[in-house]
């Protein structure tokens, strides 16, 4: 089955990070997704910017405005789709993530496959 | 007569077993349970003119038939009914796998709302009626029925796994089902509703699927104990505090039960919260050949249990101990550890500390705390047993 891992974090917990720290974590991310290939189930992954460059698109195209959907504390951060059996792998793989350390992985199954 | 009789039997012992094997071979328990109703309907039909040589095998053939054509008729193709061979496949129910470990870990599994552990272990092991299983919990069967249906289709839509977890998980995992399994105890702790039993079946089926984990025969220790003083714990109308129970009336084949399942878990050499719940009911237990309550012995044990398991009940079931070797000043600082709004809203908090007033001799507040206690409770016989200490009192005040 196809699981999407969805990572948020509040911004402001890496305000105080220091500017070291976050470039390992840049790291350990590319480690994490080296890993993810590795085992051949990594169907695709993307690091998002921040909300405050996000531009939102509703009421059938007729409203465009600056910023997010919903203004939130956790923000959407980047996502991991992988493809594994089971809802058992696929915790094991997002307990490996390094924003399950600074913030929450949400895994969310594929819908398509119904 | 027999024959439905027999019938029944066969289908109750069955039912968990066979559904485990259905449910962790299809990855859907809805799909499993309705394969299975319709295997038992047709057994219904079958078996009065030609009962199997293996019914639970011809269960098992008939259900996984089923299971075959629902998936033919999703993919809209056409099939045939058929019914296992007139006398059932050969060969003996060992022959069967036994899934219901990986069953239980699909019940109490970390993705499914903590609250619905218990329930769906009892609906898919057990085979339990949603409408009992309502009652016991207090809640609207139509609520409780859609809760289940609700954590079924998630563990069928999510893909969790029907297996037993890996080495690194397994420690924590296996501590969930238990609690789902104390829970369903914990409900039903007088031992008069539907679910001690029920416990106590799945706390030996766990003894025998992880036979070698402290825990889990600490676990059966702790439920086979306290149901062995079932018929002690009301007289009358009232309930009857543990050391006050008149040991002739305990079952004592359940404490022989329960003294094996403590002596294997603490030859283990790892000690847990269960096992030391379990060691102090074997303390209790002991009255009935000492003639007397080792409250030394207990006072220590909930000492232990309060710093591995530190829950309100365990800190006032040691502030109540405490009473009874003398030191009444002590329990009453012990009870001082809870915080004063969750204390004031807990019956048995209430109750332990109107005892050690009682024992200190402050009678007047001793009484206003047994009348906390009271409003609190709502169990009939446990309302008189409080309601008879505080009267006990109320007349020294006279």
């Amino acid at each position: 089955m196809r699981y999407t891992f969805l990572t948020y974090s509040r911004p402001e917990d890496f305000a105080n990070v220091p500017p070291e720290e976050l470039g390992q974590l840049k790291g350990l991310f590319g480690a994490y997704i080296g890993s993810l290939k590795a085992a051949g189930i990594l169907v695709g992954v993307d690091w998002l910017q921040p909300v405050s460059n996000a531009t939102t698109v509703s009421d059938g195209g007729d409203r465009i405005h600056d910023g997010p959907f919903a203004e939130t504390k956790e923000t959407l951060g980047g996502y991991m789709t992988i493809e594994v059996p089971d809802l058992d792998t696929a915790i094991s793989w997002a307990k490996k993530c390094p924003m399950a350390k600074y913030g929450a992985v949400e895994i969310r199954p594929t819908a398509m496959d119904a | 007569m027999a024959h439905e009789e027999r019938m029944a039997e066969v289908m109750r012992s069955s039912y968990g077993r066979l559904l485990a094997i259905l449910a962790s071979t299809s990855g859907d328990i809805l799909i499993a349970e309705d394969a299975l109703s319709d295997a038992f309907a047709k057994a219904l039909i079958h078996w009065p003119s030609d009962m199997p040589k293996n019914p639970e095998a011809w269960l098992l053939t008939v259900a996984r038939h089923r299971l075959i054509d629902v998936r033919r008729r999703d993919a809209r193709i056409d099939f045939r009914d058929e019914l296992p061979e007139p006398q059932g496949p050969e060969g003996h129910p060992a022959d069967i796998p036994d899934d219901r470990l990986k069953l239980m870990f699909v019940c109490a599994h970390p993705a499914i709302d903590a609250r619905m552990h218990t329930p769906l272990m009892l609906q898919t092991v057990l085979g339990l009626d949603s409408e009992v299983i309502a009652r016991a919990f207090l809640l609207p069967h139509t609520t409780m029925a859609k809760r289940l249906v609700r954590a079924k289709r998630k563990i069928r839509d999510t893909a969790v796994a029907f297996q037993v977890p890996d080495r690194e998980d397994l420690p924590a995992r296996l501590t969930a089902v238990l609690e789902a399994i104390y829970a369903a105890f914990s409900q039903d702790w007088m031992g008069d509703g539907p679910l001690a039993q029920e416990a106590l079946f799945l706390a030996t089926l766990l003894v025998d699927l992880v036979p070698d984990d402290a825990e889990v025969l600490g676990l059966a220790a702790v439920i086979a104990f306290s149901l062995s003083r079932d018929a002690a714990r009301v007289d009358g109308d009232r309930f009857v505090a543990l050391e006050d129970q008149d040991p002739s009336k305990w079952n004592t084949a359940l404490i022989h039960r329960a003294t094996a399942y403590l002596s294997r878990a603490q030859a283990l050499g790892h000690i847990g919260r269960f096992q030391l719940e379990a060691a102090i009911q074997s303390v209790h237990a002991d009255r009935l050949h000492t003639g007397i309550t080792n409250w030394p012995a207990l006072v220590q044990l909930h000492l232990g249990l309060s710093h591995i398991a530190p829950t309100i009940g365990a800190t006032v079931s040691y502030a109540a101990a405490l009473g009874k070797v003398g030191k009444p000043d002590e329990g009453l600082a012990a009870l001082l550890r809870i915080e004063a709004k969750v204390l004031a809203g807990f019956a048995p908090g209430q109750a332990t500390r109107a005892y050690l007033l009682a024992e200190l001799g402050r009678i007047g507040e001793a009484v206003a705390a047994y009348e906390v206690a009271i409003a609190l409770t709502q169990e009939p016989a446990l309302r008189r047993h409080l309601e008879g200490k505080r009267a006990a009192l109320g007349a020294q005040l006279m």
